[in-house]
């Protein structure tokens, strides 16, 4: 029996009085890569701001590691340093590359995390830049200083919010198999949104689909490709979804 | 004389009391440098947290929340073009000595001018402020929550990103009390060797005749206030990056 992580029940977001994300119920497993797709406006990101505790539910309960953690001010922060994101624009701090890979560790107080940032930096392939300004690099360049800024924390749940969209080839494996590499080493669980079926189909165990703040299906990847159950699920896949 | 002489010869012997450093024109740019710099020193602590609060702080989505904020954000504006011979006044009245401070007893000395232009200051720091923190991506706040900042930490992280613009009200904060004259007067009395600053100085040396000393006056003020412009646009410009 795999761990649960997260468990959401009945969670329901709105934003004036307009339902943009409702999860039945769902759980996500320790040390599982998550894929989840949908297309533009499916609510993948309100879900994962929800998952991060950075907005509260409107109704629902989201339990995480069994805490229930519906209301966003209430989360102690040392559960809340448990997750972190890494959103669809970088946003990094107009400092250099090593001062952004840093700044998680300096949130928390930590001193000498010096061989953190050189692995970190490695990792992404950008130890050579390490002193350059972040905002000088380009677009492939800072999504993965923001992947190595996240790494670094050592987070048990990573969220990425389409980490490679509108990348290069070069980046966009480069990006994929460190998510890869991070889920086998340190058995961070990965919830992975992209609107790209092929790159969760890659990466992830189980995949869901989400249309118009709906989970339309959730599932084992292979089986979830290869015998959808709900015919919106098929169409997706197939690309044949209009949207 | 033609006043162009006068004012030829004026310049002529301004450059020269400048340069031998006539005690009279060092007191008063050194008086009026500590002055304004306390000033802005209190009011940069206080219009700086104050500006940031307003920019980052939702105080609630209800109507009320939202018109009190509107309502404030309108006085600071108009704070920021407050004439500052009513900010005088109104500093007078609370230090004279049937006023609610009077008993300090500070009408007439340095640290009543401090407090008028720490008032005068505020507006434009905290105003500056604001519109610096609020340029930033409101979404970096909550790239920064996930990534294990506090609020507190969260805070702290945006006025650093906006640098440039904080800077910048900081400076305005000092060109805007610097070359203010008519607080100092009320408040400070514009008393020889005690209160006099910069522009008070200008006023009263005028009206005595000692036109030079008025020019060396009128000129190390006016390479105050063109160092702090061109500071300004230096930093207004990195700003924009
Ligand atoms: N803060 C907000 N206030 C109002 N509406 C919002 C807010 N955030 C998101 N929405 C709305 O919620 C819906 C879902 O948005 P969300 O960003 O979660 O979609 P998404 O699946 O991530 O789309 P994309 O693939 O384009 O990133 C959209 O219609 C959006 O307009
Ligand atoms: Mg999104």
């Amino acid at each position: 029996m795999p761990t649960t992580v997260y468990l959401l029940d009945d969670v329901m977001k709105s934003y004036d009085s307009r339902v943009v994300c409702h999860i039945g119920h769902l759980e996500i497993y320790k040390g599982e890569i998550l894929g989840i797709m949908g297309p533009s406006g499916a609510g993948k990101s309100t879900l994962l701001r929800m998952l991060n505790f950075l907005e509260p539910t409107t109704s629902g309960t989201i339990r995480f590691n069994g805490l229930s953690v519906n209301g966003n001010g209430s989360v102690p922060m040392d559960v809340r340093r448990k997750v972190t994101t890494v959103f669809q624009e970088p946003m990094l701090l107009s400092t250099s590359v090593k001062g952004n890979v840093a700044y998680g560790l300096w949130l928390r107080g930590q001193k000498g995390g010096g061989c953190l940032l050189e692995q970190a930096l490695e990792r992404v392939g950008l130890d050579h830049l390490s002193k350059a300004r972040a905002q000088t690099l380009s677009g492939g360049e800072k999504r993965r200083v923001a992947l190595a800024r996240a790494m670094v924390v050592a987070p048990e749940v990573l969220l990425l919010d389409e980490p490679s969209a509108n990348l290069d080839p070069y980046n966009v494996s480069l990006i994929e198999d460190l998510v890869t590499s991070i889920n086998r080493e340190q058995g961070t669980t990965i919830i992975l949104v992209t609107h790209n079926v092929f790159q969760a189909r890659r990466l992830s165990q189980r995949v869901m689909l989400m249309l118009e703040g709906r989970m339309v299906e959730v599932g084992e990847t292979e089986r979830l490709f290869t015998q959808p159950q709900d015919p919106r699920t098929l169409s997706f896949i197939r690309g044949e979804m209009v949207y | 004389m033609a006043a162009i002489e006068i004012l030829w010869q004026a310049l002529v012997q301004a450059l020269h009391s400048l340069f031998t450093g006539a005690p009279v024109v060092r007191e008063i740019v050194s008086l009026s440098l500590r002055v304004s710099g306390l000033a802005l020193l209190l009011t940069t602590a206080i219009g700086i947290p104050a500006g940031a609060w307003l920019g980052l702080h939702r105080f609630g989505e209800s109507l009320v929340a939202r018109l009190g904020r509107r309502l404030f954000i309108a006085f600071l504006y108009t704070g920021m073009g407050f004439p500052p011979v009513v900010v005088g006044l109104l500093v007078y009245l609370m230090l004279s000595r049937t006023g609610p401070v009077g008993w300090l007893g500070w009408l007439y000395s340095p640290q009543a001018i401090v407090i008028a232009q720490t008032i005068i200051a505020f507006p434009v720091v905290a105003g500056f402020t604001m519109a610096a923190v609020t340029g930033v991506n409101p979404e970096l706040r909550q790239q920064l929550r996930s990534l294990g900042a506090t609020n507190w930490q969260a805070t702290i992280t945006i006025i650093k990103e906006a640098r440039f613009g904080v800077t910048v009200a900081v400076i305005a904060g000092f060109g805007s009390i610097i070359s203010e004259v008519g607080a100092a007067m009320m408040v400070g009395g514009n008393i020889t060797g005690h209160t006099r600053v910069l522009t008070t100085g200008i006023v009263e040396l005028t009206r005595m005749g000692l036109f030079a000393d008025a020019m060396a006056l009128g000129i190390v003020l006016l390479s105050i206030t063109l160092v702090i412009n061109l500071m300004m646009q230096q930093l207004q410009g990195r700003a924009l990056d």
